[in-house]
């Protein structure tokens, strides 16, 4: 009964896709019609060929096993889109460096106005997103010894969040945009991630409801928050009114400063609640896993929690110094972003002391290496951070380079290699192996994304400062020293040696894939432990 | 009196005050809360207990 009202749902999706499609008003609009349609049609033909074969099939989601397929799927997934994000980000430097790689042919498409929202997006959303759900589901489960709640609402999160992703990028190539950053999906995108969000959010407290363990592990506090704030984000953002049902242009209902500001308060708080929280997350509980030690302390880990929750919601108007935001609102942000500091370097600490009693760790154990180094830079970025939105500091930092290197050294440094670490883990244990495939290429992958984060954010300091300084300077008589174009001339060599460190990480990220890879393929299963006693 | 007005007013006033509370106790409860280094001690060891399957239906 079930799949026959499944094969209606899909077949009248697949319906409503094509009419979209035919009266579509823009190119984008109507390629991500055909998507869904194309979606919808290939949903119905597998729900279709399973009709009918009754079965006495095995009850398909015992009580007794956690749910570990979207979690496989979710490692392989976030390898994918890893190498992929990398890979844009790669492009788009060598771009700004050598223009003429905005290749004729491909104006209007793959230039680097187009290029940039898909990078943003393939490395925050469909790199870090994918792995936060594939992570969230593996740890609440293990936390809460239970299995996922909901059955097959699991899956549905996992590839709706996956559709979102596509629909996206397609439409950033073909110009569907709404111009803010970090959420510059249009309209319909935006409707389809609520809802995976909110079915998301079902999973996971659902999960959490029928725990066994009488206490919420730490980490889940942080997931948790990362799921509920990002939807609230993420619906009060994207309030737009669309100018047609069948074209991607929607208009925002706020304008002007209040715009700016909203959009802000949702930019560091995606940056604050989903590369922060949700991460910290993974850390709570993969670096004791790996450490094999329980947290430094845990009543560290809960101020942690509480604080960040309070102050991180205050911050995001530093990124709106010196405009029409009034000066109350800047400062507000600011004294915020400054109180940051200290919760955020009480949980690296936090991370950093698991380790105590264990440091010899670090000389064996290349993953753990990553990790630490991943909760080093964690602790760096929210240093400079909160340094860059004093006024004084931001009136030379805004605008430049140094912004980018700041966020790359958390994206690179702190989201990256958290990550990275959480794959090695997960990998051998989701396919029952005894250990990686080989230590030494992780240890290449570290040197390597190490190194290329060093050549990155080095050479965006000294390009940013730099920057800075030549658009303010002025001569005696007060006039400006330095054109636009002088300042974009100076700064070749180091766009040159931010996208060779950009090479170092991919090809980091590209060793990963073939080291999980061959871990699945050759790696030694592990002895299974539960032999079956023989009769005697 | 204008909505903004009155929204910052007690924004900046009993908000405030009732936020920052909240806050402390928390703070203040997690760091004196008695008998609280046991539970915690006992609840850090979470992860390294269900690695491989759910906790039994009995065992809660």
């Amino acid at each position: 009964m079930g799949n026959y009202i499944k094969l209606l749902v899909y077949g009248v999706i697949a319906v409503l896709a094509a009419i979209a499609a035919n009266y579509a008003r823009d190119l984008a609009y109507m390629v991500n019609a055909l998507m869904v349609m194309v979606i919808g049609m290939v949903l119905f033909i597998i729900t279709l060929r399973s009709t009918g074969n009754a079965q006495p099939a095995l009850e398909p989601n015992p009580e007794t096993e956690y749910m570990d397929g979207p979690v496989r799927v979710g490692v392989i997934l976030t390898a994918f889109w890893a190498v992929v994000g990398f890979l844009v980000g790669v492009t788009i430097a060598f771009q700004l460096a050598f223009p003429a790689l905005n290749f004729e042919w491909a104006q209007g498409y793959l230039n680097f106005g187009r290029l940039r929202p898909l990078h943003t997006s393939a490395v925050i959303f469909a790199f870090g997103g994918t792995g936060l759900i594939t992570t969230s589901f593996y740890v609440v489960q293990r936390t809460s010894a239970a299995r996922l709640w909901g059955g097959n609402l699991a899956w549905f999160v996992f590839w709706g969040y996956q559709i979102v992703i596509l629909l996206a990028a397609s439409g950033y190539v073909l110009g569907a945009t709404q111009s803010k950053e970090y959420a510059e999906p249009e309209w319909y995108v935006d409707w389809w991630l609520t809802i995976v969000w909110v079915a998301y959010l079902l999973v996971f407290v659902g999960t959490l409801m029928k725990r066994k363990e009488p206490h919420i592990y730490v980490a889940n506090w942080f997931y948790l928050s990362f799921i509920l704030t990002i939807a609230m984000l993420h619906i009060v953002n994207n309030l737009s009114i669309p100018v047609s049902m069948f074209g991607s242009k929607s208009v925002q209902v706020f304008s002007g400063v209040q715009d700016a500001m909203t959009q802000w308060w949702y930019g560091h708080n995606a940056v604050g609640f989903f590369l922060t929280a949700g991460f910290l997350g993974m850390m709570y509980y993969f670096v004791p896993k790996q450490a094999e030690r329980p947290v430094f302390s845990y009543k560290l880990s809960i101020i942690h929690f509480w604080a960040l929750i309070f102050i991180y919601i205050w911050a995001g108007p530093h990124h709106l110094h010196y405009t029409a935001l009034p000066d109350w609102a800047s400062t507000l942000g600011m004294v915020f972003s400054i109180v940051l500091w200290m919760p955020s370097w009480g949980g690296m600490i936090n991370g950093l002391m698991t380790l105590s009693g264990a440091w010899d760790k670090l000389r064996t154990d290349p993953i753990i290496r990553m990790m630490v180094i991943s909760v080093g830079f964690y602790g760096m970025s929210t240093f400079e951070g909160p340094m860059m939105s004093i006024r004084a500091v931001n009136s030379l930092s805004h605008y430049t380079d140094w912004t980018i290197g700041h966020v790359h050294s958390g994206a690179l440094g702190w989201n990256g290699m958290i990550t990275f670490g959480a794959l090695y883990f997960l990998t051998p244990r989701l396919w029952n192996r005894e250990r990686l495939y080989s230590l030494s290429l992780v240890s290449w992958h570290f040197w390597l994304a190490t190194i290329g984060i060093i050549l990155y954010a080095a050479s965006m300091w000294v390009t940013g400062i730099m920057e800075g300084l030549m658009w303010r300077e002025v001569d005696a008589n007060g006039f400006l020293v330095n054109s636009f174009a002088d300042t974009v001339a100076a700064k070749f060599p180091m766009y040159v040696v931010r996208g060779t460190g950009g090479l170092l990480y991919l090809t980091g990220g590209v060793i990963m894939c073939y080291n999980l890879w061959m871990t699945v393929r050759r790696s030694p299963a592990v002895e299974a432990t539960n032999h079956v006693v023989p009769a005697e | 009196m204008e909505t903004y007005s009155l929204l910052r007013e007690f924004a900046d006033s009993w908000m405030l005050l009732a936020l920052f509370t909240f806050f402390v106790v928390v703070v203040l409860w997690v760091l004196f809360r008695p008998g609280s280094k046991k539970t915690y001690e006992d609840v850090a060891n979470i992860p390294f207990r269900h690695e491989d399957k759910p906790a039994p239906e009995r065992d809660s």
